[in-house]
């Protein structure tokens, strides 16, 4: 540098090499965008048999699934998605609520982050883990402990009754949604402390002047306020919810009979494509398989745009991250 | 009761319920854990790591050739895709910044995330395995590499991103032209945090064990061969999981500590890593 200083002597521009490296890292980004694009085409081409044979709606309506007469609909497992789902959303919400209204409110500064970090560290174990833990540890303590006494209590109930009806396996419908619940709590929990910290001190603090209690602090201004950020995070532990594959594959008895009881084997989409893709033989069961790939990346595609639209808008309004 | 004992009464009541909460996730993490290590440990001796998967009904046996396969599609899967996450992720926070595109790739990215990685695997089967006419390692490795793509962008471009512009102002002021501010400035200072993006990647796709199960498949036996079904630890642990035999299930339990351990591990690593580098 000094010598060309001396001399005089610009350092050389190199215009070639910007337009290189700006191209290589546009192409890149431009990756990504098509990846996403031809994920979405080859189901769309990989499922057209299927669809062709027995028509979008009719494939969606249907709970016929034989693989003898090549009879194939989804309805069996987009229930059993959707049931798993809702189950892990209705244990799920309410823990996660608990933990983020602890980390932020009631935890002493020192535990705050050895109990974030552990809370979060059950997003790091992988999802066959807790599909060996489901299927040999929970599910005979299920099955043993819990599933009698719901099944005496809650089986009892009028109306309500019919859903806690099913053989005491451990295995079913239930106990995937159980598993699933304990699988998202992290990330619903983790999204809502983020969103509840970005609350400005301020707010809480008049809240506490008028003489609020902590839960008013919380249930009246602190959700109110976050309410498009806590919708964001329900939907982001939903949409995790929908496409888990392994630990719902090892609990859920891979049945494809179609049963209100929650205690009975069942199957999700995400269950059924692991456990045949390998198997099946003949055009028409590979593109049926194909086709609930396609149904569940929809599904998830829908939820997740609308949890990142919501966290958008969130951090639009507080300035908060998403 | 009156409002105000009604008023604390319901306060503390969800109070309680809070702690309650708190304690309930904390207890699975436990109870998972604790389960792991109890039964992991029990196989986890040197036979493990030099002693290829046992057929069925055939006693002892070990681990080597699925940890050697997993290594193999984890790393290749890696080298795959953090050269295009990074360059991505560079793009978005040097190049693209307050452009539509970089917009569009960060909501693609971010759906990609989360995408359910069965799906992932459909899509690479569809792409290479069918084609190409046959499982293989490779495969395997780019269905993971999918995954760890978005991981590695996200990660870069917030790294990237907190280097500041003085920085970038500074060289370019020095008569540096932009891709030299780039890799030799903004990349350099944000470069701990990038390689902590590609290692909370690695921990991310070592226990995926879905995209796999069609695209690498599985071997009994040991092979180095990239374009031939491959040995993985994930779906090793699946298919002696639901096996019949006793010593299948051991070394299911074995591997599981052994990927936890890993995962777990890379996971703390990075955490302290980037909550010292956030706040």
């Amino acid at each position: 540098m000094s010598a060309r200083q001396a001399t005089g002597e610009r350092p050389k521009h190199s215009p070639l090499a910007e337009s290189l490296f700006k191209g290589i890292s546009f192409s890149a980004a431009v990756f990504v965008l098509a990846t996403l694009g031809a994920i979405i085409a080859m189901l769309v081409i990989g499922a057209w048999p299927a669809l062709k044979k027995f028509g979008f709606f009719g494939f969606l309506t249907s709970a016929e699934w034989n693989p003898v007469t090549e009879n194939f609909g989804a309805l069996t497992a987009i229930y059993g998605t959707l049931v798993t789902s809702a189950i892990a959303i209705l244990i799920g919400l309410p823990v996660s609520f608990g933990i983020a209204l602890f980390i932020t409110e009631l935890c002493p500064v020192w535990l705050k982050r050895p109990v974030s970090t552990a809370i979060e560290l059950l997003a790091a174990i992988p999802s066959i883990i807790y599909g060996m833990w489901g299927l040999f540890i929970f599910a005979p303590f299920f099955s043993e402990h819990i599933q009698p006494w719901m099944t005496d209590t809650l089986g009892q109930l009028p109306i309500i009754g019919a859903l806690f009806d099913g053989p005491p396996m451990g295995i079913g419908v239930f106990t995937a949604g159980f598993i699933l619940a304990i699988m998202i709590i992290p990330f619903i929990s983790s999204v809502m402390r983020d969103v509840f910290e970005t609350v400005p001190r301020e707010l809480r603090e008049s809240a506490y002047g008028l003489g609020c209690t902590t839960w008013e602090v919380m249930w009246k201004v602190v959700l109110p306020v976050t309410r498009a950020g806590v919708v964001g995070a329900i939907m982001l532990g939903l949409g995790r919810a929908l496409g888990e594959t392994m630990a719902v594959t090892f609990v859920i008895g891979n049945s494809h009979d179609l049963n209100i009881g929650l205690f009975w084997p069942g199957n999700s989409i995400a269950s059924t494509i692991a456990n045949e893709f390998t198997e099946a033989d003949g055009e028409i069961y590979t593109a049926s398989l194909i086709a609930l790939g396609l149904v569940l990346f929809l599904i998830t595609f829908i939820v997740l745009t609308l949890a990142r639209l919501m966290l958008v808008r969130m951090a639009k309004s507080y300035g908060g991250r998403s | 009761m009156n409002l105000y004992a009604r008023r604390k009464f319901i306060n503390a009541f969800n109070l309680t319920a809070s702690v309650l909460t708190t304690f309930f996730g904390l207890f699975f993490l436990v109870w998972i854990l604790w389960e792991l290590f109890a039964k992991g440990f029990a196989g986890l001796d040197w036979s493990l790591f030099v002693e290829d998967t046992p057929g069925p009904g055939s006693e002892g046996g070990g681990l080597r050739n699925a940890i050697v396969g997993s290594l193999l599609i984890t790393l290749t899967g890696i080298f795959i895709g953090a050269p295009i996450g990074i360059l991505s992720g560079i793009y978005l926070s040097e190049y693209g910044r307050g452009t539509w595109l970089a917009a569009t790739v960060r909501f693609v990215s971010d759906i990609l995330l989360s995408a359910p990685s069965i799906v992932i695997g459909v899509f690479v089967y569809g792409i290479m395995v069918a084609p190409l006419g046959g499982f293989s390692g490779l495969s395997g490795a780019v269905a993971l590499a999918i995954i760890a793509l978005p991981v590695i962008l996200r990660t870069t471009e917030d790294m990237m991103l907190l280097v500041p512009d003085t920085m970038r102002e500074a060289a370019a002021a020095l008569g540096a032209p932009r891709w030299k501010v780039i890799l030799s400035v903004v990349l350099r200072a944000a470069r701990n945090g990038v390689l902590t993006g590609v290692l909370l990647a690695v921990a991310r796709i070592a226990g995926e064990t879905a995209p796999l199960l069609f695209t690498a498949l599985n071997n009994q036996f040991f092979s180095l061969d990239m374009t031939k079904p491959m040995a993985n630890l994930p779906v090793t642990i699946f298919n002696f999981a639901m096996g019949p035999y006793e010593n299948w299930h051991d070394l299911a339990w074995a591997g599981s500590l052994l990927i936890t351990l890993v995962v777990l591990g890379l996971n703390i690593v990075t955490r302290a890593f980037l909550r010292g580098k956030k706040h």
